[in-house]
């Protein structure tokens, strides 16, 4: 009997390949292809009032220079407003190359094509770009303050101003026993994949085809959007994603100006062109998140029930709207975490910065909201006193509750409607895993030694696997293999091996015999992308509709060829045979044979399947009616809407009396997707997550200066947590299956980072007796505020 | 300013072009066999390894030496990759990702150990932790849970947390001990690993 494979931490099954130098990662292929470089703004807002390219050309090995005069048609147009949304009202984007005006340092100005991309980069290097500076706008206040405008038909800097309300929050307030008014701030970091974008492209002159690959999250994407800008019927382009180097969110944007621009040139040139991002470029070129001002306004009773909560945020949406206004719409919904608000408004103005970009970063706007919601429990529980996870138990959505919906429209237009979760048991949990109620005796240890330890918490609920769809494709051939097709891609979080486990059960086949593609429009042209921690709960249940399809369709032929009913057969190891009579039996190998009627034989096996093998019964079509030919499935999952997800997070940090410098001793985890397809994978997202929500709380942030250039763009400067900086993980797992699909699955990618700013900065406060109200936080900023404390207590 | 521009030039893939810079003849060894290649003088070793070689498995994450993806083995020691020229790497001895092992179903000790323990998602920095990791168990056979998250702390994964590597390094320890000292890459190595360890052990 074959042991289930879904909720089974079974071993990789890309990572043989990967770990012996066999992937392929997008600037592993093509070789021979010509390298492209980009001439980037170094101005932060200005207008191109000359380029002089002739320098350029004396370097040997150019093949070609553009600039945007060179575009025509829709590549000469705006890069698309991915999502648009009625708030959106002034949505800007830049273009393939820069059309006169610079909005950040980083556009693309200028393209150059040569042999190799030592040489494209000699020849950039000597093309003269002269701008006539503009005014910059850099960070959330300066853009709020609008004294200066990033785009002249912006005013106010307002891309989008939304408000969401449900109640009565004047009333509420008004009402309320106690309010309090919180002020906070979060600056930038990004996804930093350790591989950069890229994208290669091959242009078949004979076929008048195009094949690209690009670093992406989304191929039917990127592929729909470049047969758009490139006037090409989508039948004569594929794109694939092949081994991609991590993602995050900033993958999902597409199409990058490189997508496009290098598939033209192909075309243009006859030649395979690629191009692969460097470091800097990534740091300036790319995408960024995070940033967002905040002003809390919270009511609530002596028990520290919320009864009116009023949220301000001022989102930094750097220069350009391509993916519209998804960060901040997050924000503001998924800020309520496992909490009854009581009366609930949100308001939220998306601001232009002369700054890169900013799109969704793992978490995607949650971390900030979560930091709003756990800074506001955190100063209702010291206003009154109280316990602060007692302070969060009495907010709690109850089990009993579920389905709960808040009355608001999530970032998928649809309600915010939780499907399940048990937050009490979770709280417990937590506390149990952290010691919550013996920290006040290790707190007295550690202060009679001197130090100084705090412990901090952070509660989240995160809507996962949201739609519009996923399909997928399982087909079995006649050699017994199994060949499983998704059109999401894959960046790490092992979908060859998930994937396979659902359907080595659905199916009833060997895990070994199971093969898996995601991300290459050949294999599947319908789908969406790899966002919002929703593969495993869209693709996983479409790949198990597929599975279910064709694990039907061989019962039939089976039932046929064994003369019995379909409904006493089980399938196992990939064997069909009848319950109970194990020696009546046919193999799904010889099935897929038999359901494709064949008139040539190729070998011993097609000879079953022709039309003198007597297999067949004469009175009926070779292809029974309403069947098609081959042992092969379809399936499409669509849900209503998204399946919220759930995680409580603790921390004990220290914070060294003297030097200010803050060192995580502990750090819990207790976290529900629902059912674990592999709960080796989900635990791995966890701790990643969790290493990344450091990052964010203690060393990463985008240092601009007033100019507006990155001044950390490496990773000398941008301070990527190492191996000493991680702590170790404790975590715990609940499965509150989802009610809303078959497999009960939930999504886990996101999960890991969302509360992390929000359970330090509650960590960092509890030491020091100080609020935190500013992520991420340094030892020399931890010092300064020591400083004002002290003197504000003295005066 | 139109600017689009054909040439008919029609080189090879990888033939470096003499008309266009002065090469160099390289000749090295890697994984334990002789290469020879032309290269310009300024060619990294990250990239003559990936470009005239062909061994794609070293990657390519800063190219300011910080990350750590592109470390190999240089005369047995780790190496940052993109902080060479190829050209210094003249007659030495290097070994990459693929001369640890490049059969999938023959997986060296710390290959093995980075596949039991989940020690790699995205799979992109994994190649710089492998050879770092190889080099320091070699030296420190029997780590403790602090060293062994000591010596991968100079290189960086933005998918796993580290911990999973940390567990991982401790694993192949064991597995390394569970071969026997001294023979450990000979558990799953390709006979490009062992020939390299051959030429390694030649040169002490």
């Amino acid at each position: 009997m074959t042991t289930r494979q879904l909720g089974a931490p079974i071993r990789r099954r890309e990572d043989p390949r990967l770990l012996t130098g066999n992937g392929r990662y997008l600037d592993d292929l093509g070789a021979g292809a010509l390298h492209a470089a980009f001439v980037r703004s170094t101005s932060a807002h200005a207008r191109i009032v000359d380029i002089d390219i002739t320098d350029a050309w004396e370097v040997e090995g150019v093949e070609a220079i553009y600039t945007y005069e060179d575009l025509e048609g829709p590549m000469a147009q705006p890069l698309p407003v991915l999502i648009p949304h009625p708030a959106l009202t002034h949505a800007r984007t830049g273009y393939a190359l820069v059309n006169g005006e610079v909005n950040h340092v980083g556009e693309p100005v200028v393209m150059v094509v040569a042999r190799d991309r030592y040489l494209a980069e000699d020849a950039a290097a000597r093309i003269r770009v002269d701008y006539e500076a503009l005014p910059v706008v850099v960070g959330v206040e300066a853009a709020r303050s609008a004294s200066v405008l990033v785009h002249d038909d912006a005013p106010g800097n307002v891309a989008a101003h939304l408000v969401q309300e449900v109640g009565d929050v004047e009333a509420a307030l008004a009402a309320a026993p106690h309010t309090l008014t919180i002020p906070l701030t979060i600056e930038r970091s990004a996804c930093m994949p350790m591989e950069g974008k890229g994208v290669l492209a091959r242009w078949d002159r004979d076929e008048q085809s195009m094949r690209m690959w690009s670093s992406t999250q989304t191929s039917t994407g990127v592929r729909a959007a470049v047969a758009a800008r490139l006037e090409l019927p989508l039948a004569r382009i594929h794109c694939i994603a092949p081994d991609v180097g991590g993602g995050f969110g900033v993958k999902i944007v597409h199409p990058w100006a490189e997508e496009l621009l290098v598939p033209w040139a192909a075309r243009a040139l006859g030649r395979d062109v690629k191009w692969t991002e460097d470091r800097r470029e990534h740091f300036i070129s790319s995408a960024h998140e995070r940033a967002q001002l905040q002003e809390v306004t919270v009511g609530f009773d002596d028990d520290g029930v919320v009864l009116g909560l009023d949220v301000k945020v001022w989102h930094d949406n750097g220069a350009y709207t391509p993916y519209g206004i998804i960060v901040p719409i997050i924000t503001s919904t998924q800020l309520l975490g496992p909490y009854k608000p009581g009366a609930y408004r949100c308001e939220f103005w998306s601001l232009y910065t002369n700054t890169v970009i900013v799109t969704p970063y793992r978490g995607a706007g949650r971390p900030q909201g979560v930091f709003a919601m756990e800074r506001t429990m955190d100063a209702i529980a010291a206003h009154l006193g109280k316990d602060r996870a007692d302070v969060r138990e009495a907010n709690f959505i109850l089990p009993e509750e579920m389905p709960y919906d808040h009355g608001l429209m999530f970032q998928d237009g649809r309600p915010l409607k939780y499907d399940s979760g048990d937050f009490p048991a979770s709280l417990a949990k937590l506390k149990a895993l952290v010691g919550w109620d013996d920290f006040t005796a290790y707190r007295k240890q550690a202060e009679a030694a001197g130090r100084k330890v705090g412990l901090g918490i952070g509660c989240y609920v995160e809507g996962t696997g949201v739609g519009p769809y996923e399909a997928g494709h399982v087909q079995v051939e006649t050699s017994g293999r199994v060949n499983v097709a998704t059109g999401l891609t894959t960046q790490g979080q092992g979908h060859e091996t998930a994937f396979a486990q659902i359907v080595a059960d659905e199916l009833g086949v060997r895990i070994e015999d199971v093969h898996v593609t995601t991300g290459d429009t050949r294999r599947m042209g319908y789908a969406v992308g790899t966002f919002a921690s929703r593969a495993a709960v869209m693709s996983g249940n479409a790949i198990a509709f597929a599975a279910k399809a064709v694990r039907e369709k061989a019962l039939r032929i089976a039932a046929d060829a064994l003369e019995a009913n379909p409904d006493d057969l089980e399938i196992e190891d990939g064997v069909i045979s009848v319950k109970g009579a194990p020696g009546t039996s046919i193999s799904l190998s010889s099935v897929a044979v038999l359901s494709n009627p064949l008139r040539y034989a190729f070998d011993e096996a097609a000879k079953a399947a022709t039309q003198f093998a007597g297999t067949f019964d004469p009175d009926k079509p070779p292809v029974a009616d309403g069947e098609e030919p081959g042992l092969e499935g379809k399936g499409v999952y669509s849900p209503t809407q998204a399946t919220f997800a759930n995680g409580m997070h603790a921390a004990i940090v220290e914070t060294d009396p003297v030097t200010a410098e803050i060192t995580i001793l502990r750090y819990c985890v207790i976290h529900d997707c629902g059912v674990m397809i592999n709960p080796l994978i989900v635990e791995g997202q966890v701790h990643g997550g969790v290493a990344q929500g450091v990052g964010g709380a203690l060393y990463e942030r985008m240092a601009y200066d007033e100019s507006g250039q990155l001044l950390n763009a490496s990773f000398m400067d941008f301070l990527m947590p190492y191996a000493s900086e991680v702590p170790h993980v404790e975590t715990d797992h609940l499965e509150t299956p989802s009610p809303l699909n078959p497999l009960g699955i939930k999504g886990a990618g996101e999960a890991g980072c969302i509360p992390v700013s929000a359970v330090i900065a509650s960590a960092i406060e509890d030491a020091e007796g100080f609020p935190i109200l500013s992520m991420p936080i340094s030892p020399s900023e931890l010092w300064e505020l020591r400083r004002q404390h002290a003197t504000k207590g003295q005066s | 300013m139109t600017t689009t521009s054909f040439s008919s030039t029609g080189a090879e893939p990888f033939a470096a072009d003499a008309s266009i810079e002065p090469l160099l003849s390289i000749s090295l060894r890697v994984n334990g066999a002789q290469h020879s290649a032309m290269a310009p003088a300024r060619r990294l070793l990250s990239d003559f390894l990936r470009g005239e070689l062909g061994l794609t498995g070293t990657h390519v994450g800063c190219e300011h030496g910080v990350c750590g993806a592109c470390t190999v083995l240089f005369d047995g020691e780790p190496v940052r990759s993109c902080l060479m020229f190829a050209v210094s790497a003249q007659g030495h001895d290097v070994t990459t990702v693929e001369g640890l092992g490049n059969d999938p179903s023959h997986l060296s000790p710390v290959q093995q150990a980075f596949a039991e323990c989940h020690a790699l998602q995205c799979g992109f920095c994994t190649p710089g932790f492998l050879t770092t990791i190889t080099a320091f168990l070699e030296q420190h056979p029997d780590p403790t849970p602090d060293e062994a998250r000591e010596c991968v702390s100079g290189n960086l994964c933005r998918c796993t947390g580290y911990q999973n590597i940390v567990k991982a390094v401790l694993r192949a320890a064991e597995l390394r001990r569970e071969a026997g000292a001294g023979e450990a890459w000979a558990a799953g190595a390709s006979e490009a690993a062992k020939a390299t360890r051959a030429a390694e052990e030649g040169t002490r």
